[in-house]
């Protein structure tokens, strides 16, 4: 039977939500309005004068197969940067999940990276890759594999991804090992008696268990990949070797903030808007289903 | 406890304070410029600060030539523009289409009474950033023209003389297969392949870059940079990357850490180059002009600048313009000029900072530095060698670059690249001359 609470009147719960909704407003709903309306002009810098051009940007930007070629970067590299995120973090939760002596100090320390800002990450990352001084090439170079993420668009995707994925790896084990800690010891402990082994338990009743938080989670990184890692394509590739690293937040932000085409831009970010607004319908609508809560 | 932390917030504050006595007229200035370049502009207006009590100069720094634009930009918006904003060259054109928000200089020093004589600045500086009247527009600051740095060592070692003459691409080609064949690793680096390799190129070799004097005579300018000079170098240079002859590194000037380590024979670098090369150099280097191919164009023409000049915000109060001009008179006095070309390697902007610096006997004890002077100012401009204005051009030297890319891979010959970059460019100065119109 399900419960429900009824206000009596309407001052509290209006009261109750108001904040939310006026936080949303200022923080959301203003600024996407702005970016609606600026995306219909094309204005100059200084914002002294700009021009209604209806449509025109996007126009602009759909016949451009650059910009269309990065869509499928920016797919590639979010599928890699969610797994690549995630897998490991599940990974070392459940390993954290079963120590007894110490799991304080492993938690800590595998919390650390998130609080790295993601272009500092970026710079870590470029200093252990450097083609000429970086330690992980040298070593590379020991082995006879020439790196060379200057040139070689797969070694510069695959940089970006593990230096985006890096600092989420930390914030995902959080929430995996918050969760595996409330899957109940009982039915684990029933299995364990029917003879069940560590990884059938862990297929067959943990990471069920886990699917509402792993679903929630791929919602945040996928959106995280679509929008919080310019900083990292800013200090590591920007965007090259050629375009095999320019996807489209990085655009969004390259055109607004160094080529000063306000216009394109907030074009771009409608366009993103968008496309991550449908994506975030299709997960929930086909994969929360095989959700349980 | 409290109170005393407040006293020493309060002390902390008034110690920090840029503005020393109120009643002087405060001038901003926000500058792009950190490390050693940071300090000899903190030397600048110190000096400046010190030698009157009109007016007290406050220079603040605001991250690199991108951010320090975007910085000035959003603070015009803001209404809280800075009254001098440094801006590189590639940022000219998006100044000179901003009429409203920007006081040109030869206004600025008219109204002001400063000493000014526009004949005093050496023609190739302050033609990049002079209307076709002949009008200064903004002051150049910083300007540096590219020149070949030489590893003396590495020539050496691979048994080829230092002295050799470096003056063509031909030769130059022909000392990189010596260099190969005696096993260096890395015979030729670049920075900044698009300024280098296509801009100076071309005003180089008097083709052209763009259409309508490559931008200075109008916004419908067209890329000309798939011309078939520039195809040839550019195609020389990608065989030269398969061959291993030319290594690249980077977009910006990742290659000068490889050339200061000494891993690197010849690398082509902006003149300003020097201060990082003579401090950190522990091989015998020397210095120079940019080669050019022999029986191209009417090479060798004169190389143009890079770097960057001071624009006045407008929107402020007649007496603080009037700080202005005397600051950037001060700027352009000979003792100071002089001082700033011999710290740092950059062109001096007025002929008489490099007399001054002549008859000091500088160019004597440090042969070379003269160099990125005579290569600019040997010959008079023409209107391929006057420089480039064009919209947009941080993201169009993005599209070359990436257009570049693909020919050091070798993905893409550099008939194919060029025409794609001057493709893709074009669309942005379609939208640029949308913008401005």
């Amino acid at each position: 039977m399900e419960k429900r609470v009824t206000f009596k009147g309407w001052l509290l719960p209006v009261c109750l939500i108001a904040p939310q909704v006026f936080i949303s407003a200022v923080f959301f709903f203003y600024p996407a309005a702005q970016a609606v309306w600026q995306s219909l002009f094309i204005p100059d810098p200084f914002g002294l004068s700009k021009q209604f051009v209806g449509l025109g940007n996007f126009e602009f930007l759909l016949t451009d197969r650059f910009y269309r070629a990065s869509f499928l970067t920016t797919a590639i590299f979010s599928v890699l940067v969610t797994l690549v995120s995630m897998i490991p973090a599940l990974f070392l939760a459940v390993l954290a999940d079963r120590l007894i002596k110490g799991a304080g100090v492993y938690r800590t320390l595998l919390i650390w990276p998130y609080a790295v800002a993601p272009a500092v990450a970026g710079v870590l990352w470029l200093f252990m890759f450097n083609t000429r001084v970086g330690v992980v090439s040298w070593y590379l170079g020991q082995l006879g594999y020439d790196w060379n993420h200057v040139l070689n668009g797969g070694e510069a995707m695959g940089l970006v991804v593990v230096a985006s994925a890096w600092g989420r790896i930390s914030y995902n084990f959080l929430f995996f090992f918050a969760a595996l800690q409330s899957v109940p010891k009982s039915v684990i402990e029933a299995a364990a008696i029917d003879g069940a082994r560590f990884w059938r338990r862990f297929f067959t009743i943990v990471l069920p268990l886990l699917s509402p938080t792993t679903f929630f989670l791929l919602v945040v990184n996928v959106v995280y990949s679509f929008f919080e890692t310019f900083g990292v394509i800013h200090t590591i590739t920007s965007g090259g070797p050629q375009q095999s690293t320019t996807i489209l937040v990085y655009k969004v932000f390259s055109d607004g903030f160094v080529g000063q085409d306000l216009g394109s831009s907030s074009a771009q970010s409608v366009i993103l808007l968008i496309v991550v607004g449908l994506l975030t319908v299709v997960q929930f609508k086909y994969i929360e289903r095989r959700v349980h809560y | 406890m409290k109170n005393l932390m407040l006293g020493a917030i309060a002390a902390g504050t008034t110690a920090f304070s840029p503005i020393a006595a109120s009643a002087q007229i405060e001038v901003q200035f926000w500058h792009a410029f950190t490390g050693r370049l940071g300090e000899l502009v903190a030397a600048q207006v110190e000096e400046f600060n010190g030698s009157q009590d009109e007016y007290t100069v406050v220079a603040s720094h605001k991250g690199n030539y991108s951010e320090t634009l975007n910085a000035g930009i959003a603070a015009f918006r803001a209404g809280e523009q800075p009254h001098i904003l440094m801006v590189f060259e590639v940022g000219t054109a998006t100044m000179m289409g901003a009429q409203g928000a920007i006081k040109p200089v030869y206004e600025v020093m008219a109204e002001s009474g400063a000493e000014f004589d526009p004949d005093a600045y050496i023609g190739s500086v302050k033609g990049y950033y002079t209307t076709t009247d002949g009008e200064m527009l903004s002051l150049p600051y910083n300007s540096s023209t590219p020149v070949l740095w030489v590893n003396r060592d590495a020539l050496e070692g691979a048994g080829i003389d230092p002295d050799i003459d470096l003056s063509t691409w031909q030769q130059v080609g022909a000392v990189l297969d010596d260099l190969k064949a005696a096993g260096h690793e890395c015979p030729l680096v670049t920075a900044w392949q698009s300024w280098i390799h296509l801009e100076n190129f071309s005003a180089y070799h008097d083709v052209s870059f763009a259409t309508q004097d490559n931008g200075f005579a109008g916004l419908d300018t067209e890329l000309a940079l798939n011309g078939e000079a520039q195809v040839a170098h550019i195609s020389a240079m990608g065989q030269w990357a398969q061959d291993g002859k030319f290594i690249y590194t980077g977009r910006r000037n990742e290659g000068g850490a490889n050339f200061r380590a000494g891993e690197c024979a010849l690398f082509t670098e902006s003149s300003a180059g020097y201060a990082g090369i003579s401090a950190e150099a522990e091989f015998d280097f020397d210095v120079r002009p940019l080669p050019y191919w022999e029986g191209v164009g009417n090479a060798p023409q004169n190389t143009i600048i890079g770097g960057a000049s001071l624009w006045v915000m407008e929107g402020h109060e007649a007496e603080e313009y009037k700080g202005v001009g005397e600051f950037l008179a001060f700027l352009s006095s000979t003792p100071v000029q002089a001082e700033w070309h011999q710290n740092t390697g950059y062109l001096p902007i007025t002929a008489a900072a490099g007399d001054a610096t002549r008859a000091a006997g500088f160019y004597e004890d440090n042969p070379g530095t003269d160099i990125a002077v005579i290569q600019m100012t040997a010959k008079q401009p023409t209107a391929n060698s006057k420089g480039l204005r064009l919209g947009s051009f941080d993201q169009i030297r993005g599209i070359i670059d990436e257009e570049l890319e693909g020919v050091w891979s070798g993905d893409k010959t550099a008939q194919e690249a060029l025409d794609s970059a001057a493709e893709r460019g074009n669309q942005l100065l379609r939208r640029f001359e949308q913008a401005n119109g």
